[in-house]
């Protein structure tokens, strides 16, 4: 049978590809768009590194068909710049430490977006259960939770 | 290997008839967190993924008859974050906050979890107190069965050759009603349950028990609707010597496996204390409204 072919919006631009059915959302970003921004830990849903927008909903594309994707809108952690300027949870996560090798940080940062967009001041406990489906081996955690913490207060500044 | 197929059919009758007229290995794909784990892991080689998302029965959620009626596949999220439904099932709602990540809510329905049919499901015991029915359409049309029919043993459910879960009906509130759902793991996230409870109460003006159901998880082969824990609590206002029956009923009613979660021994003494707890949760909830 011949492959799907899909037309979808990531960061806002049309991309159009061939897909076998097999092949995940994440496959595809990665080999097939070549947004390698978005990272493969596991590939079953459990360490959130594939983290993504779909539709506006926080999911692991590891766990979403290519063909799945048709018709829809992702947000990568490619499109959280813009240009040269960081989003503030890319610059605080630089500042305080939150990426060492960095394997975990697009998905960390793509989720920690999620949270702020529905809760704009978390609490601490709340930052941590919001991540818990983000594993990360390097940094112990702490340092990610500082630099979520640091970002929604400029974020709220700067809204406010 | 045979190339695998993907449909996404707009209708049910669409979907029954892909679903019946397969003829090799046809598998339902709802949010997909249980599916294309083991399809990664190649534990199994289905020739057609009937992807169930675009069909409008699935995935809504309508009052009806003073009761809801809930899509198989809507998501978890989606569900959570209804506006009026938590506050009419909260047990349910506590069961279903539990699967997975917020990335895997996003994606898991409750028509997967059951059917799926892991013993250690989270919104199963919650679905089955709550007297969940669900709809089932197939080749042969439609019908409807408690949830605790549905699944049969580990990875096995009644549904017959071509029959899809549509959606889950959920019966009118008395006044005076609540439920609540725990699960006991070593971790508070990203776990699976070693015991899970969902008990659902009804209670009169002053506050004595008129009606129960007590389900017990991960315990046996499939959630347990345990009649007779429900017994000890119906006629008390769950004082310290009815939850102290609960606590034996539920542990004796208990058929568990070893595993590397917990003991039998283990989770046979969790479902006692679990099910007091949750019956404690039900019952503040039931006072209040
Ligand atoms: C990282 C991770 C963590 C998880 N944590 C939990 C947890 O804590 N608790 C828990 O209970 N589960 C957990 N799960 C398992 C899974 O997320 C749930 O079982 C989920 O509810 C499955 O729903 P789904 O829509 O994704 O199912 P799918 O994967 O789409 O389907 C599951 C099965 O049911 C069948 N099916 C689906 N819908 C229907 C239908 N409407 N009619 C007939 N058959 C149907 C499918 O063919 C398949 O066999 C976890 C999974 C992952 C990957
Ligand atoms: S790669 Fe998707 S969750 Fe690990
Ligand atoms: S920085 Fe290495 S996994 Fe998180």
């Amino acid at each position: 049978m011949a492959k799907s072919h899909v037309t979808t919006t990531v960061n806002g631009d049309e991309y159009e590809f061939l897909c076998d059915t097999e092949q995940t959302l994440l496959d595809i970003l990665r080999d097939e768009l070549l947004l390698t921004g978005t990272k493969e830990g596991c590939a079953t849903g459990d360490c959130g590194a594939c983290s993504v927008m779909l539709d506006g909903c926080l999911v692991c594309a590891c766990l979403v068909l290519g063909v799945e994707a048709a018709g829809k809108s992702i947000e990568t952690v490619e499109g959280l710049a813009h240009g040269d300027e960081l989003h503030p949870l890319q610059q605080k996560f630089l500042e305080h430490n939150g990426a060492q090798c960095g394997i975990c940080t697009p998905g960390m940062l793509i989720a920690a977006k999620a949270l702020l967009e529905v809760e704009p001041d978390p609490s601490e406990t709340e930052i941590r259960y919001w991540l818990a489906g983000n594993l990360c081996r390097c940094t112990g955690y702490d340092k990610i939770i500082r630099a979520v913490m640091a970002a929604a207060e400029e974020m709220r500044e700067v809204r406010s | 290997m045979d190339e695998l197929r993907y449909e996404a059919p707009e209708t049910l009758d669409a979907a029954v008839a892909l679903l019946a007229g397969a003829d090799g290995d046809a598998r339902i794909l709802a949010g997909g967190t249980d599916v294309l784990v083991l399809l990664h892991c190649d534990m199994i080689e289905p020739d057609l993924l009937i992807d169930i998302k675009k069909i409008p029965e699935l995935t809504g959620i309508a009052e009806e008859d003073g009761g809801f009626r809930v899509g198989a596949a809507v998501s978890a999220m989606e569900l959570v974050e209804h506006d009026a439904f938590p506050k009419a099932w909260p047990g349910v709602v506590e069961g279903v906050k539990l699967i997975g990540s917020i990335q895997i809510k996003g994606r898991a329905t409750m028509g997967g979890n059951v059917c799926n049919a892991s013993p250690a499901a989270d919104s199963v015991p919650a679905l089955i107190a709550a007297g969940a029915i669900g709809t089932i359409v197939g080749p042969d049309g439609r019908r409807d069965v408690p949830v605790e029919d549905i699944a049969t043993a580990p990875g096995q459910t009644s549904l017959g050759k071509g029959e899809i879960l549509v959606s889950f009906l959920f019966p009118p509130r008395p006044p005076h009603s609540g439920d609540a759902y725990r699960r006991f793991t070593p971790r508070t996230e990203m776990d699976i349950a070693v015991v899970g409870v969902g008990i659902s109460l009804t209670l009169d003006d002053g506050g004595t028990c008129t009606a129960a159901r007590v389900v017990l998880g991960a315990v046996a082969a499939r959630a347990l609707l345990v009649a007779d824990a429900a017994a000890v609590l119906i006629g008390t206002p769950l004082d310290e010597a009815a939850l102290e029956r609960l606590a034996a009923v539920a542990s004796a009613a208990c058929r568990p496996i070893d595993d590397k979660r917990g003991t039998k021994e283990f989770r046979i003494k969790v479902a006692g204390v679990l099910a007091r707890r949750v019956a404690q949760d039900a019952y503040e909830r039931a006072r209040g409204n």
